[in-house]
């Protein structure tokens, strides 16, 4: 953690600062699939419960992709 | 057999055809066309005298030696400066051609100390052995006083740590001072004087430790007499007997052949067949192995049950029961998943692929990651989504074929110095530099070496470069259509975004800082000069865009047609020596070995079936992930080995939390590291000189590690890792390292047709070594992409969110110095310590007076995770705003200020872009101690 923001809350926002110029499904759908090729599940759950909590410090796009990723569990 | 003696064709060999068609005392030769008469004979069975010769050398011709008869031509040329012509006939023996040698040697011997039977060369001089051959039987000049002026009272220059410069014994043959120009490219040495007042001198009257000598040996190699010699030969003798082996240093992976006196090493000479080196070396690799006998050295396991105990030395049976017993214990207690490992890129790859297999069969999840999270994770990410391999795409030897060459956050003369020699070599041939970096590195400009462009970005601007440079190459007309329409996909689409003016040079110069023409011309001449091939380092993955940075460079390569041919390519500059090993032998949390996926269920049916145990089909926890988890509770053990994720690893507050939280840690290490302070047990580990295995260089050469003395340990690493596997109830065993390379070459393609007989055989493989590559793969991607079409990706700059603030107004960049390695836990042991004691910051001038700083002063380096204390060096190297410093040396820590931000792909930390303050201590700590970096809150 750094500053109180959960790692895996800062690299998914930072994961989708990269596909920020991609439509929102399209990049969630490009977030989602980058960590499941190499986020290890534990972080995984731990930000879809982030994103179904209602957090506020999710980008958008990661919180639709915690969304998705959910869908596939 | 031994390779002490190789042997010496007199001058360098030339490319082509054999067609020169000639005689040499009666025996017929064809040679290429500029091949040395002197060459010609060797190739024909017949040795000709020589001293001033060598085949690393261009010829001389200032020994007259070598003199031969040539029908046709007029009296005795010399046969090293002598190019064969068809149809020659040459004789290299007679009376007339023996009187004049013999008439030679008496000169030189007439100026020769005879100390012969004590001289530290005997056995290994070549003005000796000349004596002999030339059948030198009288000195009619005397010798010494009694022949007159001399030069037997010139004094020896000792202040070199590693070799004795002997000048009364210098026969002024300019063989060191030509391998420090033509072979190391450094021109630190030159002939002083004239006539019979020349003599070698290391610049204008200082010595050899005072000059610009950077210690890579190539002289003390060329020198045919005692004149530069190592000080162990003089300390010890003569070698006896000789090992062939692989250096442990950098990711160039120079080949060695370790000379020994029985179990004692002597001397490590490179090897003038090694394929990465081709008989070059560096100060570290030739001289700096003193650790592996260091006091320091940890030879027994040692145990404690928590850190406030002292070590207990204990048996190996009893460290690995531990292990073992606390590994399965704290699975039990806080499942599966809470316990993994680290390897190292300073192991072999049969070491690694050990520990791997031991996480993924024993452990029964994927938390293996690697050293290479830190440095080139970015590597492996980029080049596998553009061109489908996670690996360079060149061999070395690619640059002799460079017209221009493109250096990006890489620093060679530093830290690949026996690649850059080579480059140098290309660059002084003609071939055009481009270096893009924020600080000057001495490539830039050295003697001979000018670079045509440098474009010094702003630290944390990379992707907007690469963007600029592709966005010219699009909007002027200067695309490989040819080669793009042919061999990529995806174009389009990366052509329409980076067209966009936001990627203009116009518009990235104000992001940048670099002038928007300069980025026109440096794009226009990779372009258009012909092969440009692109070499970086870790000023490329070490971002937050490391990935993308990766992914623009292969963009701009395939856009250009710069790819799958000598002279071009897209290359990274490996840190370690096995980095690209570690990664090819599946370290990573996401990939079994070869890079292929863990979801991927036909290559997990491949190691289910072969190690009988079902494989996660999910990824592991990263480095960071793992420190992050440890933190927070589900991951409670750490097998580390060979790395000191202490002092190496960003964020050393973060670190030692996360350290400080295991239940248990383990480490595998020559010595009690940093890592070691927080760890429960040290198996010690086994240095290169007892390692038998293999190591996968830059250019994806693999190389045979050969033990020259068993383990001082008693157990070879991979066994160890049997045996905790074993003791955890996994049957795990092998025989022999080449076993484990057998079953590497079983179930990774790549490696399909390696093996330790083929290693034997032909000295190196770079792979993919299979049914279509016998003997490997030189070059990569030259029909086609490994995966096909070569995919074009677009890369949208996104500036890290470390910026520099009103506290913290400097940006820091790390990097590497020559001397030292890595954490320093070799190079520290050794004499290099000599020209680099401690880690210093460098500051320009100008932040330096704002601050009151000058030279030598000690100040404080704070950002807003930690603050260490460095000696200040003042330097215009890089910008105004921009400082430097390096990572070699605990008691500075730089890591103590870099931070937790990363690439956003695969977690490489930012070492790159720091923001920090640095101010003035008024009185330098007289206490080093006191020196000791601290953490934002609290003290380690």
């Amino acid at each position: 953690m750094s500053g109180g923001v959960p790692s895996y809350v800062r690299l998914a926002n930072e994961i989708a600062a990269q596909f920020a110029h991609r439509p929102p499904a399209e990049a969630a759908t490009a977030i989602a699939n980058h960590m499941n090729a190499v986020w290890d599940p534990r972080m995984k759950q731990a930000l879809i419960a982030h994103a179904a909590s209602g957090a506020t410090d999710l980008d958008p796009a990661a919180a639709l992709a915690a969304q998705q990723l959910q869908a596939r569990a | 057999m031994s390779l002490l003696k190789e042997p010496d064709f007199g001058t360098p060999a030339r490319a082509g055809a054999a067609t020169i068609e000639l005689t040499v005392d009666g025996v017929p030769v064809k040679v290429p066309p500029g091949t040395s008469v002197m060459r010609a004979a060797k190739e024909a069975g017949v040795d000709v005298p020589k001293l001033c010769a060598t085949d690393n050398l261009e010829a001389f011709g200032s020994c007259r030696l070598c003199v031969v008869e040539i029908d046709g031509v007029k009296g005795t040329p010399a046969s090293c400066t002598t190019p064969c012509r068809d149809g020659m006939v040459v004789r290299t023996q007679n009376e007339r051609l023996g009187k004049l040698r013999r008439d030679v040697m008496e000169l030189y011997i007439s100026d020769h100390p005879l100390d012969c039977l004590t001289c530290s060369a005997n056995g290994d001089c070549e003005l000796q052995d000349m004596a002999g051959v030339t059948g030198l039987r009288e000195v009619r000049y005397g010798s010494g006083v009694e022949a007159g002026a001399n030069h037997m009272d010139l004094p020896t220059d000792t202040s070199n740590p590693y070799f004795d410069f002997e000048a009364s014994k210098c026969i002024a043959c300019s063989r060191c001072v030509r391998a420090c120009d033509e072979v190391q490219g450094t021109l630190a040495l030159t002939i002083e004087g004239r006539g019979f007042d020349s003599k070698v001198a290391a610049g204008a009257g200082v010595s050899f430790f005072e000059s610009d000598c950077v210690s890579c040996g190539a002289c003390v190699q060329a020198c045919p007499t005692a004149t530069l010699q190592e000080k162990s030969v003089v300390e010890l003798g003569m070698p006896t007997r000789t090992v062939l082996t692989t250096c442990a240093y950098c990711g160039v992976g120079c080949s060695f052949k370790a000379e020994l006196r029985g179990d004692e090493l002597v001397r490590m000479v490179p090897y003038k067949n090694g394929g990465a080196n081709e008989g070059h070396s560096c100060v570290k690799g030739r001289f700096a192995f003193g650790y592996a006998s260091h006091p320091d050295r940890v030879l027994e396991p040692m145990v404690r049950n928590t850190l406030s105990e002292p070590w207990r030395k204990v048996s190996w049976d009893e460290a690995i029961s531990f292990t073992a017993r606390r590994l399965r214990e704290i699975q039990t207690a806080h499942g599966q998943g809470s316990i993994g490992a680290i390897t190292s890129s300073r192991t072999t790859n049969e070491e690694v692929y050990a520990v791997q297999k031991m996480v993924r069969a024993v452990f029964g999840n994927n938390n293996v990651d690697t050293c290479a999270r830190v440095c080139h994770s970015p590597t492996g990410y980029g080049l596998k989504q553009t061109f489908g391999e996670s690996a360079g795409t060149q061999d070395f030897r690619s640059v002799d074929s460079s017209d221009v060459i493109l250096v990006i956050g890489s620093n060679p003369t530093d830290a690949h110095p026996v690649f850059a020699s080579r480059m140098k070599q290309r660059i002084r041939a003609g071939a055009q530099l481009i270096v893009i970096d924020p600080r000057r590195i001495d490539l830039v400009r050295s003697p001979h070496i000018e670079a045509a462009y440098h474009l010094e970005l702003a630290p944390g601007t990379n992707v907007a470069i690469i963007n600029a440079l592709a966005h010219v190459v699009v909007t002027e007309g200067l695309v490989d259509r040819e080669f793009v329409a042919s061999r990529c996909e995806d174009f389009e689409t990366w052509e329409t975004f980076i067209a966009q003016p936001e990627h203009s040079p116009e518009a990235v110069s104000e992001i940048s800082g670099v002038p928007a023409e300069k980025i026109r011309q440096a794009a226009r001449l990779y372009a258009t000069g012909g092969n440009a091939a692109i070499y970086y380092g870790l000023g490329v993955t070490e971002h937050s865009q490391g990935s993308t940075m990766v992914m623009g460079m292969a963009n701009l390569a395939m856009a250009t047609g710069n790819i799958g041919r000598a002279g071009v390519g897209v290359n990274p500059m490996r840190g370690q020596n096995n980095v690209q090993g570690s990664c090819d032998m599946g370290s990573f949390p996401h990939e079994l070995p070869g890079y292929r996926h863990v979801s991927n269920e036909d290559v997990r049916d491949i190691y289910e079936k072969l190690w009988g145990t079902p494989i996660l089909n999910e990824p592991g926890l990263r480095i960071p992930n793992m420190f992050d988890a440890a933190i927070e509770g589900s991951f409670k053990a750490l097998f580390v080995q060979g790395e000191d994720i202490a002092q190496s690893d960003p964020n050393t507050q973060h670190v030692f939390a996360a350290l400080g939280a295991l239940e248990l840690l383990v480490v595998q290490d020559l010595f009690v590291n940093e890592t070691a302070k927080f760890a429960h047990v040290l198996l010690p580990g086994t240095s290169f000189l007892e390692k038998d295995g293999t190591f996968t260089n830059a250019e994806r050469r693999i190389n045979r590690v050969r033990p020259i003395m068993a383990p001082r340990t008693g157990k070879q690493e991979w066994e160890i890792i049997c045996e905790i596997a074993q003791a955890m109830g996994y049957p795990m065993h092998y025989d022999s390292a080449a076993q484990i390379m057998d079953e590497i070459a079983m179930t990774t393609p790549t490696f399909m047709g390696v093996s330790f007989g083929k290693l034997d055989e032909l000295g190196s493989i770079q792979w993919p070594c299979n049914v279509e590559h016998p003997a490997g793969t030189p070059i990569m991607h030259e029909d086609e992409f490994t995966r096909g079409k070569g995919r074009f990706m677009e890369t949208v700059y996104v500036p890290t969110s470390e910026r520099s603030t009103r506290k913290f107004p400097l940006i820091l960049t790390t990097g590497r110095i020559l001397s030292q390695y890595n954490v320093g836990a070799q190079t520290r042991r050794t004499a290099n310590v000599a020209w680099h004691a401690e880690d210093v910051l460098e500051i320009h001038p100008h932040d330096a007076e704002v601050r009151g700083i000058t030279d030598g002063d000690t100040v404080a380096l704070s950002s807003r995770v930690g603050r260490t204390e460095l000696r200040a060096t003042i330097s215009d190297r890089m910008p105004v705003g921009v400082c430097y410093t390096t990572f070699h040396h605990p008691v500075s820590g730089a890591n103590v200020v870099t931070t937790e931000n990363s690439d956003w792909a695969t977690n490489c930390p930012e070492y790159k872009v720091t923001a920090v303050q640095v101010d003035l201590i008024p009185e330098p700590l007289a206490d080093e101690s006191a020196r000791e970096p601290v953490v934002a809150g609290g003290n380690r």
